[in-house]
């Protein structure tokens, strides 16, 4: 490759700079946009995270107003992690080792397609069909017989706007994410740890545990740290189903759930003016810094990569 | 360990016949046991009151459970037992997550299709007063025709600005980038992937309203928006697809004296091409769908618009969100048109998952793998 770079005739020698000009400046463009991005965030936020509270509606200083609004945020994508977590690692597993072969390529579109459908669309299906049908089926007996758990104690939604609804319609919009990737990964497996595994008469259970999730450990982890990054920033599904309060809620069964930051900056935005903008768009810096945290997480332990013989 | 050793049961009753072949559940005693468990489940359903599929279903899954480690434990080993029960428990996770997934298409589908008609595809929400009236009576009036334009000049400025933009990136990261600048590049692609799509709305608002004065929404804003969020899917999938050219075609190049950016353009990028094609048609199946940066940075308007420098443009998945949240009298009509509109995103997103698999499938170079 090395020997190609000395040109001798000009016309040639311009075109490969300006292709070289063009696609580096690309690049560059990449790290100006990311650093606008943080730069716009932080000059509109500013008013809103130091300005006068006077102006604005509410809460007596940002931090009073961001706190819920973070545990919220935290709470909803924790629920859903915890539900989607083993099922898409379940589900990878599925369509790796355990579907006939013919139908597992076709499996694999379906979840490309899932993770595809619009957040609105799991919103508006999550508050007319699942809402009601854990309303009258789960949540009341889990309200009857496990109120000792603060979890489930309170008054129970009659609406099935509760943090558990939210919570459960994002792990149904995570799981294919997490379940994209452990494929991914799953199907790296290297053919010959799987047969040594089978050839020492290890059973199909005995020989996953032994080749294929050793392998795949970093790439589960990091794809679930992802999944756990698209559920804090996830918006419209939460804005419509949760019903909204102001304040720290434990209880997943009430009407009186705290919002996450996404959300209410969906719920507030269209209406706000004056210095609730800059204070919607501070907790939007918020935002971004927790999400830019998980994912760098994320990418640190997808980038330590195989470490199979810890296992 | 020692329970199990004690509780083995002896082994192939029926004989010395082939020592070395292990007594296995047959596939009809298996096909059994699942009748059996469901069976089961029916019962004890119909003794408690109604039968109920949805609740003889979640029945049946522990009792099949039970019953195939209680068969393996008898006629196989313990191992076995671990093995059948994994199966079961993974199989029937994959067919609970089945479940609200096949409801998502089915809940949309029959819902949508109601009013997914002429005057939805033709009509706008400016109504007039006669409009209005006769949707009190019942009459399907109101349409998404400003929403369409809308996600189409929108998505269109996306794909303007974040494909060269994508491409350009992944070029310069497979063909020219080393050191510093290139890992950079990476690094900070990888955190543009993890933006929140209304962190991305927020900010084309912020850059915006310096151009357009505060409180504005427009179009371009929208699209400068999705740009944000498809700019990395591009860069990703481009990159892979480059790095899959082999080498030995950019040296044969090379070799015949073709300057490097001609190699590129007229060797390297045609061989990738049905990749790159995909990659793009996803990334924008992916954004095609954003509702909430479009929320904040394109706004909502009751009429077509088809200047995204002026004034605010409506999109598809918001104008499901705003007839779903704000349905109007009676609310049947707002929310009938919430499901239509939602049915076309699905529909919108679906033809372009195959129109992807296609272009991939029609365009490979022949002999590459």
């Amino acid at each position: 490759m090395t020997l190609i770079t000395t040109q001798t005739t000009s016309p040639r020698r311009l075109g490969d700079k300006v292709f070289l000009g063009l696609s580096r400046g690309a690049g560059i463009m990449i790290l100006i946009i990311l650093a606008g991005v943080a730069a716009f965030l932080a000059i509109e936020g500013r008013a809103g995270i130091f300005g006068d509270t006077e102006e604005m509606s509410g809460s007596d200083s940002f931090l009073e107003y961001v706190g819920p609004l973070v545990f919220g945020t935290v709470y909803a994508a924790t629920i859903a992690l915890l539900f989607a977590a083993p099922l898409a690692v379940a589900v990878a597993l599925y369509i790796t080792h355990y579907a006939p072969r013919r139908l597992a390529t076709t499996l694999g579109y379906v979840v490309d397609l899932l993770a595809a459908i619009p957040s609105v669309v799991f919103g508006i299906w999550g508050i007319t069909v699942l809402a009601p049908l854990l309303t009258g089926n789960v949540y009341p007996w889990l309200n009857d017989n496990l109120d000792f758990i603060p979890f489930f104690s309170g008054v129970l939604s009659t609406s099935g706007r509760s943090m558990l609804t939210a919570g459960l319609v994002l792990a149904a919009m995570i799981l294919p994410i997490i379940t994209a990737i452990s494929r991914e990964v799953f199907m790296q497996t290297p053919r010959l740890h799987e047969e040594a595994s089978l050839a020492l008469g290890a059973t199909k259970w005995e020989m996953i545990r032994q080749a294929v999730i050793p392998y795949g450990r970093s790439g589960i982890i990091s794809g679930a740290m992802l999944g756990l990054g698209r559920a804090l920033g996830e918006t419209m599904a939460v804005a419509i189903i949760l019903s909204p309060s102001d304040g720290y809620f434990w209880s997943v069964l009430t009407n009186q759930n705290s919002n996450t930051i996404a959300s209410n900056v969906a719920l507030e935005f269209p209406e706000a003016y004056g210095l609730d903008v800059n204070r919607l768009i501070g907790t939007g810096l918020v935002l971004f810094a927790i999400t830019f945290i998980v994912n760098a997480f994320a990418r640190r332990i997808a980038n330590a990569g195989f470490s199979g013989a810890d296992g | 360990m020692s329970a199990t050793m004690t509780t083995r049961p002896d082994r192939n009753p029926g004989a010395d016949v082939d020592e070395l072949v292990r007594p296995r559940i047959s596939r009809a005693l298996h096909t059994s046991i699942i009748t059996a468990s469901v069976l089961v489940a029916l019962a004890v359903n119909a003794l408690l009151g109604d039968v109920k599929w949805g609740w003889v279903v979640m029945l049946a899954a522990p009792v099949y459970l039970v019953a195939i480690r209680v068969a393996a434990r008898l006629i196989e080993d313990r191992r076995q037992a671990t093995d059948r029960t994994v199966t079961a428990i993974v199989t029937m996770s994959f067919l609970l997550v089945m479940m609200p997934l096949i409801s998502v298409f089915w809940t949309v589908i029959s819902e949508g299709a109601a009013r997914l008609d002429g005057t939805f595809l033709s009509g706008t929400m400016r109504l007039t007063p006669e409009e209005l009236m006769s949707q009190r009576d019942g009459a399907a009036v109101g349409g998404a025709y400003h929403a369409m334009m809308g996600t189409l000049i929108i998505t269109g400025l996306a794909a303007a600005i974040a494909v060269p933009l994508g491409l350009f990136t992944a070029i310069y990261l497979v063909e020219y980038g080393r050191g510093k600048l290139a890992r950079a590049i990476t690094t900070m692609v990888d955190v543009m992937t993890g933006i929140p799509s209304i962190v991305a709305g927020l900010f084309a608002y912020a850059l915006f309203i310096i151009v357009f004065g505060p409180g504005s929404r427009t179009g371009v804003a929208g699209g400068v928006a999705l740009s944000v969020l498809m700019t990395p899917v591009v860069v990703r999938s481009a990159e892979e697809m480059l790095k899959l050219v082999p080498n030995e075609l950019r040296e044969a190049s090379y070799a015949l004296g073709v300057p490097k950016w001609k190699t590129i353009v007229k060797v390297v990028l045609p061989t990738a091409i049905a990749g790159i094609l995909t990659g793009i048609t996803l990334a924008i199946a992916r954004v095609i769908g954003e509702t909430a940066p479009l929320l904040v940075a394109a706004g909502l308007a009751q009429d077509t618009n088809y200047n995204p420098f002026d004034g605010r443009m409506t999109s598809l998945p918001v104008f499901t969100y705003y007839q779903y949240v704000q349905p109007g009298v009676p609310t049947e009509a707002g929310v009938q048109r919430a499901w239509a509109a939602a049915l076309m995103l699905v529909i919108i997103v679906a033809v372009l998952f195959t129109l992807a698999r296609v272009l991939a499938r029609v365009l490979r170079p022949k002999g590459l793998q």
